[in-house]
């Protein structure tokens, strides 16, 4: 770190302390609590979600895919259970992305850095590589023993070492596998790993989030959360005073003091901090800060201090969550002889929740009434209009027609426009003339020339709007668009 | 390797100077760091190797083509190959099957358009227009006026052969020019051009003598123009009393064309576009919308 120097201490440039600050190892010590065992949970649950969730099928009818969950790029789409959606409709991740970062918003204003305490991948990944690390090499003190030993290495560290970054590599390597299984038929995909037959890009893609698992979560570690992830730089314009974050309860703590001392000043009466200075907090963060300093930007607020402190205060006889969820009004208040107060419900949190809700209700709204029939109209640029050879008026359009659902369907086109005008579909000879009907095969889209003729003495205007719509005539679904009619 | 060894020591960094020196000021020699240096001698070294396995020096008359043989022209060969290897079962079910059944068949008639516009873009869009719209003496394609006929068999014939082209089969028939040839008097001429105008019921000259037109017509032109100008497809002759002018129906115009003729050339394309490429083009001209 920099230290102050006086500059006419300085005797030559090298004296200014670099810019680098080389790591400290951290060796975070295991310890069990509440909020470890929230941890584990958690840390199950999300890593079974991303582990098994190619595998769960949805059946939507042959010749569409069976896999709940896919995204399908050469075929441009994406399949999430019942939803079914195309590349124009890109809008909902938009949305979806919205309510993910107010969401991060509202747990930041409730409850600090939840997601970077429990959810976030970084987390996760870490905190199962370090309970591999600990499986393999012991705890705190014993890798701590080793790595400072200066004796040669023996056989025995040796194959620790090996075995270790095998298990690591080899987590790696399945969250590289689980990747790719996102984006092609799960149970296919994995036959083809097993005989060595699966496309090349697979493999590359295996092997590049190979490497940043194992990179991040086995070599960096909290170096990600510290330098380099936005987050903790963009959380700290997000919060306020009341937001709860993992603090050390300093009224209570201070001033320090061994728990035999601590004994005898309260015997007399006086104040005695319950803090007994023993490091356990320091121990077991798995960045390697002290609490006690207050708020600090390393902090990823995992809570696993608070289960270090309360463990020792459970052996020592004082009350727990001496570390716990709080906030400097609170600690102030309490140093005040006035009862704490928690707001959750406030006017930061209110509006948080209320973007949630209405970007969420949107989103819900047009993903319930999305139309699964649909039409794109394209006026010809050149020539815009046609004179016929008895004076009428033709205008053509190329049509694309979307549909969306798992079924053929017969559509019927319209146009309304100029009057008397007659529309004719390019290779298609309808049995009912004045208004064409074809099928557009499911799951896909169908592009046509459209020709719409006005009589020559129907004398349009130089631009008359004109309106087309296609009826599904089995179900009476109805998609309708806008263009123009010109005269030349 | 740098040389960081000067003389001089500068007393205050405890650094070697360069020597050079600007009004006492002197420069402390801050070599580059050793790794970049390294690399630099490495993009040296590998520089060297790329000459000797890759087409690197010009010669004469060639260049050196490297050990590794690499050809970016070999490798558009082997990417055109496997585009045609593609395209070429859907090529070849566009030649085996007929106009008509191209027309009919959804798969077929989508990709004789696509390759029809392209073809077209590349060869008749300088004339015609990219959509076909055509101009002055270049007919627009999109209307239901043909000079030589509008069904998909007249449309392909057309493409195949042009029109007084040069071609062995090409359409022949040109409109003669009945004022430079001294066929008709200069009168004669302004009277029968008022005659054709009226045909497609457009307004004449006050003192015009529809009689007399109409006897100058039906000596000189109804041999091709037909009975009331009804045009002729086997002679490329105009149907006259319609909406569409491919030169335009003004009175002048009219006069230059009775005066001077008229004898546009469109090139055959047989021999040049192979003869999918040619059925294509006309299902897309086809379809634009005019075709009969």
């Amino acid at each position: 770190m920099n230290k102050t120097v006086n500059p006419n201490e300085l005797t030559s440039d090298d004296d200014l302390a670099p810019l680098y600050a080389a790591r400290k190892t951290v060796y975070p010590q295991s310890v069990s609590g509440a909020f470890r065992r929230i941890k584990w949970g958690l840390m199950a649950f999300c890593l079974a979600v991303y582990y098994f969730l190619p595998f769960v099928r949805w059946n939507r009818g042959l010749g569409a895919p069976s896999q709940a969950v896919l995204i399908d790029l050469p075929n441009s789409r994406f399949y999430f259970f019942f939803i079914e959606l195309w590349p124009q409709e890109v809008y909902y991740f938009t949305g979806l992305l919205i309510v993910a970062a107010v969401a991060l918003f509202l747990m930041n204003s409730v409850g600090g850095r939840i997601w970077c305490g429990y959810l976030c991948p970084q987390t996760v990944w870490s905190d199962l590589f370090y309970a591999v690390e600990r499986l393999i090499e012991g705890d705190r003190r014993e890798r701590m023993k080793k790595d400072a030993s200066s004796d040669p290495m023996k056989l025995e560290r040796i194959s620790e070492i090996v075995l270790k970054h095998s298990i690591w590599l080899m987590i790696a390597w399945w969250t590289g596998g689980a990747w790719v299984l996102y984006f092609n038929d799960a149970p296919t995909l994995v036959k083809q790993f097993v005989t060595f037959q699966a496309p090349m890009i697979a493999y590359i893609w295996i092997g590049i989030l190979t490497a940043t698992t194992y990179v991040l979560a086995g070599c960096m570690r909290e170096q990600v959360c510290t330098y380099m992830c936005p987050w903790p730089r963009i959380q700290a314009a997000l919060t306020d005073e009341w937001a709860l974050n993992v603090a050390y309860r300093y009224d209570r703590g201070e001033k320090r003091t061994s728990v035999k001392k601590a004994a005898e000043l309260r015997a007399l009466g006086e104040h005695a901090g319950d803090c007994v200075d023993c490091y356990q907090c320091v121990a077991v963060c798995p960045t390697g800060i002290d609490i006690r300093n207050g708020p600090q930007l390393e902090c990823i607020q995992c809570g696993l201090c608070i289960d270090a402190c309360d463990n020792v205060m459970t052996k020592i006889g004082r009350p727990k969550r001496l570390i716990g969820y709080d906030n400097d009004i609170n600690i102030q208040r309490r140093q005040d002889g006035k009862a704490p107060i928690y707001r959750i419900v406030r006017a930061r949190t209110i509006a948080y929740s209320a973007i949630i809700a209405a970007v969420g209700g949107i989103m819900l709204y047009v993903l319930a009434t999305r139309s699964l029939l649909d039409l794109n109209v394209l006026h010809d640029r050149n020539p815009v209009a046609v004179r016929l050879s008895d004076g009428s008026i033709r205008n053509a359009y190329t049509v694309r027609l979307l549909n969306k659902s798992g079924y053929d369907r017969v559509i019927a086109i319209d146009a309304d426009g100029p009057v008397n005008a007659t529309i004719h579909i390019v290779g298609v000879d309808s049995v009912t003339p004045d208004r064409p009907m074809i099928v557009i095969p499911r799951d896909s889209t169908s592009e046509l020339r459209l020709l719409v003729t006005a009589p020559a003495d129907s004398n349009p205007e130089k631009s008359i709007p004109v309106r087309f719509h296609v009826t599904d005539i089995g179900l009476g679904e109805i998609a309708t668009t806008t263009d123009n009619f010109v005269a030349p | 390797m740098m040389n960081d060894h000067h003389d001089e020591i500068d007393s205050v960094s405890g650094r070697s100077t360069t020597g050079h020196e600007w009004d006492g000021i002197k420069e402390l020699n801050t070599p580059l760091p050793r790794w970049w240096v390294i690399t630099f001698y490495l993009t040296i070294v590998w520089a060297i190797g790329y000459w000797i396995v890759y087409p690197a020096w010009p010669l004469i008359s060639s260049n050196t083509t490297g050990l590794f043989g690499y050809s970016i022209r070999a490798d558009v060969a082997v990417e055109l190959a496997k585009l045609e290897k593609i395209r070429g079962a859907k090529m070849v079910a566009l030649g085996a099957a007929s106009l008509a059944e191209i027309e009919k068949d959804p798969g077929l008639l989508a990709l004789a358009r696509a390759k029809g516009k392209t073809v077209f873009g590349d060869n008749c869009a300088p004339c015609h227009g990219s959509g076909g719209a055509g101009a002055k003496g270049y007919p627009n394609l999109n209307d239901d006026d043909w000079l030589w006929g509008g069904t998909l068999d007249q449309i392909m014939q057309t493409i195949q052969f042009g029109a007084r082209s040069g071609n062995a089969k090409t359409h022949e028939g040109q409109m003669l020019a009945f004022g430079k040839d001294g066929v008709l008097k200069p009168d004669e001429i302004v009277t029968v051009a008022n005659y054709v105008r009226s045909l497609s019921e457009l307004p004449t000259r006050k003192n015009y003598d529809g009689a007399k037109g109409e006897k100058i017509f039906a000596e000189n032109c109804v041999g091709c123009h037909g009975d009331g100008g009804k045009g002729n497809q086997e002679l490329g002759a105009p149907n006259l009393t319609d909406k569409i002018w491919l030169y335009g129906s003004d009175e002048a115009i009219l006069i230059e064309t009775i005066s001077q003729g008229r004898a546009g050339v469109m090139p055959a394309w047989e021999g040049r576009l192979d003869p999918a490429t040619i059925k294509a083009m006309a299902v897309y001209v086809h379809s634009l919308g005019g075709g009969k």
